[in-house]
């Protein structure tokens, strides 16, 4: 029963928008710096990036968000990019 | 010497008081000597949820402008010994109190007392300033909703910027059975968004409001699951290893026969 209710109410549990919502406000909570700002920074990782692959550019998503340090003692920002990549250029080779 | 930890939040109403009144009582439960400030001056609080309402003569300000000696102030809890509390100042100015003067006064508690618990009032202004600079450690209290982990979030980088390191998260009145549903934010989907080490998780129990409306925290009802957690929260404090507890709850028989036979539904 309990399954049945989830597979109707699938990706749009509260839970999951609530989740999503806050990680949002929290990128800009944290970093203190405006959508503009990301978005130039966007275009620019793209950019860099087109030249040496080719990248699907309405899928990216960067995020500022907290992580935690290497030796696990402090909190720190970090800077988190997903690039999903559509093909590898040769230019590499 | 002893330890200053402050409890805080950044917003109102998410448990403060009730989780700093159940650790107090809780580590005196453990034989530890304790005193609690309330430092939410104008809003004090922590007087009638630990029940000691009718004894306050004199409170915080009168001790930071030395109208009284410290010893004087601090009213002893009813039931435990070695537990105290100095309650804040409900009709002066919230300005009242300078972090200077607050630090003094943790330094000497910390002296005579093996715990001195800082109940932080709401907001980020000079109240959360007084509460934090004495502190050696902080809690961080949060509840499972947006707006309360966005404020726990903001604390978080406040304490951080004050130098106090690795702060402890409580997660106050998550819900077993809206979480399986999908409607509450679990355990895992908070910690990953604050990224700071897990203190305990308390549930959200009917307990802790028939206890308070008594004045006697649930940490002292061995019966109630909040109870049990505030127990745990207190004896990880104290530094012993104490796993996260199950709040599954399984009803009925068949939930009895599971549990006893170890099934998880």
């Amino acid at each position: 029963m309990l399954d049945l209710f989830k597979f109707f109410n699938r990706g749009n549990n509260s839970k999951e928008v609530a989740r999503d919502r806050l990680k949002l406000v929290l990128v800009h909570d944290r970093a203190n710096v405006s959508p503009q700002f990301l978005e130039m920074l966007k275009g620019e990782i793209i950019k860099v990036i087109s030249n040496y692959m080719e990248i699907q550019t309405d899928e990216l998503d960067i995020q500022l968000t907290r992580t935690k340090s290497d030796d696990g003692e402090h909190v720190v920002p970090a800077l988190v990019a997903n690039i999903p990549i559509k093909n590898m250029k040769n230019v590499g080779k | 010497m002893g330890e200053v930890l402050v409890i805080t939040s950044g917003k109102g109403g998410v448990g403060k008081t009730t989780t700093t009144a159940n650790i107090g009582t809780g580590l005196s439960l453990l034989n530890k000597k304790v005193v609690m400030i309330d430092t939410d001056i104008g809003l004090r609080n922590l007087d009638v949820v630990m029940g000691l309402e009718n004894r306050i003569v004199y409170d915080l300000v009168d001790v930071v402008e030395e109208r009284c000696r410290i010893k004087q102030a601090l009213i002893k809890d009813k039931r435990f010994d070695g537990l105290y509390l100095l309650p804040a100042s409900q009709t002066k100015d919230k300005n009242a109190v300078k972090p200077e003067q607050m630090l003094k006064l943790c330094n000497q508690l910390k002296e005579d007392y093996d715990y001195v618990l800082i109940d932080c009032p709401a907001g980020i202004e000079q109240g959360f300033k007084n509460a934090i600079i004495g502190a050696d450690r902080a809690l961080v209290i949060t509840t499972p909703e947006v707006s309360a982990v966005r404020d726990a979030d903001r604390i978080i980088g406040l304490l951080e910027a004050n130098d106090i390191r690795n702060p402890l998260l409580i997660i106050n009145r998550i819900r077993v059975d809206m979480v399986k549903k999908g409607d509450m934010m679990d355990i895992d989907d908070i910690i990953d968004i604050l990224a700071i080490d897990l203190l305990g998780v308390v549930p959200d129990d009917e307990n802790i409001i028939i206890s308070t409306n008594r004045g006697e925290p649930v940490v002292t009802d061995m019966k109630s699951m909040a109870g049990q957690a505030y127990r745990n929260i207190t004896r990880r404090i104290i530094g012993e290893q104490v796993p996260i507890m199950d709040l599954e709850i399984e009803k009925g028989f068949v939930g009895r026969l599971k549990k006893l036979f170890g099934i998880k539904a």
